[in-house]
């Protein structure tokens, strides 16, 4: 078609302003699309945060709570679950595992999460993924204890090192339960997930560490007792703050909900994890809509320097206009070929861009989880990406309107006579 | 008005034209006519309405009375949109200067006429490049051409795929006088061969003498004796 290689000449012909202007499209576009697979990226990072554990269990309250401070270990639990309970649920046959969590302790400010080896073996984020060792191994003793690596990395530990665990979650000081040192035994590897930011022990050693410790302060002086003295009577746990839970069958997940929460013997509730992390997602839904609205004036701007290119280049373009008039082109085909020059650069622009996305993605992806926990990825071209530079592409023709326009305007003003 | 057997290339009658009717017409004229294949000088000062005039011919400017035919057919009574084919297919058009357009190579540019408008075919090109002495420049790019060279390129764009008319506004101005010979004898010996009527507008009247037939449009537009614009 004529108009078309006439519009492509005519830009090759101004290659600088015509690469300049494809360019900051280009990059209009990446970062549009970029913020929209950061945007999934860390829905998909949070969503998968927990993977294939079908209910969570604890202490009748609040559903968000439970979720909060099981998966992402904030807030506190109210009421524990009796180990009774907790043993009985382990054994019921339509489960197939159970990670039991005890909470409530901490270090320097990092979670203390009491479990046992289910925990290692059974938990599972982003889908397959499992807790591993960086180094060493898991906590078997309860006087052992194994790190995130945030907590690792944060406070300069090592396999070996010997740390005292703080009641509650106040600073190091008069709560400290150092009548029972740990010794850290494993480093788990970076998973970017909140597991990087406790610290786990077994059950045994949460209970070693509260005995004399039942009014919920330290024992009395002379009343301390010696980790060597611990019976094993004593280790035994007596509570768990919830539990997480895999049923053998899909089908057998809700109605494990609803018999958790009938439980008889003490006030127990299950919740779904997908479920309450799309609830809990929502509440954060105004930051993506921000996200999505800096990339739409991002686009804008982008296209905002096209019309600038195009409409600074109107009065050269003059002569020619009236060149192509006096060779029978008319004002209509004039109109068509400024907005088939918009069309190239914005489709260009779009093809540049998508291909830096690509690429930048690809190329950020190992920083981003290093150093932001978030497991950046470019989700694949989907049908809303082809919504996307569709819009670009009708915009950039809407902002090519106004120059095109103004050509069209000129050229009947000017009809064969050559201005400039 | 015309006879079908001598038809008339331009044949215009009892034209007016104002760009606005609040001001007074730019073009008054009683009676021009072109016969087919005929070459005509027109002499036309600057201001006294030719680019206009040029430009009813042309099909561009629309007239605001009277009638203006063009190669036998009524300019009045088509659109706007017909004009701008009929000016493609049938006219050959060359402006004073800058007649090209810079992003395309010299034969691109001649072949222009004939890609807009299928009516206008591109044979002959070899023979009409060599004959202006353009050959060898065909796949240059216009902007290393001296005006010389850019005016015999736009002669050949305007002579491509023989149109029954030919307009030349001032073609020869940026010349110098040895060129601007030379140019006028190729131009008037192309449009012969190739039975083109050929109107020539200048205000240099010593190229008159080698038209057949010389007419000053000042005589001819009533409108420019009183407003000089």
């Amino acid at each position: 078609m004529l108009l078309l290689s006439l519009a492509w000449k005519s830009l090759r012909n101004r290659r600088v302003t015509t690469l300049l202007t494809v360019v900051s499209i280009a990059l209009s576009v990446a970062l549009l699309l970029g913020v929209e697979a950061l945007r999934v990226s860390a829905r998909e990072s949070f969503s998968s945060t927990i993977s294939g554990t079908d209910l969570i269990a604890g202490a009748r309250g609040g559903g968000l709570q439970l979720l909060l401070y099981t998966v992402f270990r904030m807030g506190t639990a109210t009421n524990n679950v009796k180990y009774s309970s907790y043993e009985e649920w382990s054994k019921h046959p339509a489960v197939a595992w159970t990670i039991p969590y005890s909470l409530g302790d901490s270090h320097r400010g990092f979670r203390v999460v009491g479990t046992n080896q289910n925990f290692y073996e059974h938990y599972r984020f982003r889908k397959t993924r499992k807790p591993e060792f960086a180094s060493g191994r898991a906590p078997a003793s309860f006087n052992e204890a194994a790190l995130g690596s945030d907590v690792a990395a944060k406070l300069g530990y090592q396999v070996g090192a010997k740390v005292v665990l703080t009641h509650g979650m106040g600073a190091a000081g008069i709560m400290d339960h150092d009548d029972n040192p740990f010794t850290i035994v494993g480093i788990l590897a970076k998973t970017a997930t909140p597991i990087d930011r406790s610290v786990y022990i077994t059950l045994e050693g949460m209970s070693a560490i509260h005995v004399g410790w039942e009014g919920g302060a330290p024992p009395e002086p002379g009343e301390e007792v010696s980790a060597k003295k611990l019976t094993a009577e004593q280790l035994r746990p007596e509570a768990i703050t919830a539990f997480l839970l895999r049923s053998k069958s899909r089908i057998d997940t809700l109605r494990l909900q609803r018999d958790i929460s009938n439980y008889l013997p003490e006030p127990l509730m299950a919740i779904i994890p997908g479920v309450a992390m799309g609830e809990l997602w929502s509440t954060v839904r105004y930051a993506e809509i921000a996200l999505e609205i800096v990339g739409g004036f991002v686009v804008l701007v982008g296209l905002l320097g096209m019309l600038v290119a195009i409409y600074t280049t109107l009065n050269e373009r003059r002569r020619e206009m009236a060149i192509l008039r006096a060779l029978g082109a008319g004002p209509v085909k004039i109109l068509a070929l400024f907005l088939i020059e918009s069309l190239l650069l914005a489709l260009s622009g779009c093809a540049l861009g998508v291909g830096l996305m690509v690429s930048g993605v690809a190329a950020l992806q190992n920083l981003v989880e290093q150093q932001f926990g978030l497991y950046l990825r470019w989700q694949g071209f989907q049908e809303e990406h082809a919504i996307y530079l569709g819009i670009v592409v009708a915009a950039a023709l809407l902002i090519g309107l106004v120059p095109a326009w103004r050509a069209y305007r000129n050229t009947l003003a000017d009809g064969l006579s050559v201005k400039v | 008005m015309s006879s079908p057997t001598n038809p008339s290339s331009v044949l215009l009658a009892g034209v007016r034209f104002g760009y606005n009717s609040k001001l007074p017409d730019v073009i008054d004229l009683d009676r021009f006519e072109l016969s087919a294949g005929e070459s005509c000088f027109l002499y036309g000062p600057s201001g006294c309405g030719k680019t206009t005039l040029l430009g009813l011919i042309a099909g561009v400017l629309e007239a605001r009375q009277g009638s203006v035919n063009v190669l036998g057919k009524d300019l009045r009574a088509m659109s706007s949109s017909k004009r701008d084919a009929f000016r493609g297919s049938n006219i050959g058009y060359i402006f004073q200067m800058f007649n090209l357009i810079p992003y395309l190579s010299v034969r691109d540019n001649i072949l222009l006429p004939t890609r807009l408008h299928s009516a206008r075919k591109a044979e002959g090109l070899e023979a009409i490049a060599s004959t202006l002495g353009i050959a060898p420049l065909l796949d240059r790019g216009v902007l290393e051409l001296s005006v010389g060279q850019q005016q015999r390129v736009a002669a050949a764009r305007a002579l491509i795929g023989a149109p029954p008319l030919v307009i030349a506004d001032e073609p020869t101005s940026a010349l110098d006088s040895a060129h601007r010979q030379r140019f006028l004898e190729l131009l008037l010996a192309q449009c012969k061969s190739a039975g083109a009527a050929l109107l020539f507008v200048s205000h240099d009247q010593s190229l008159a003498p080698l038209f057949e037939k010389r007419l000053s449009l000042p005589d001819l537009n009533r409108a420019s004796r009183t407003e000089v614009a």
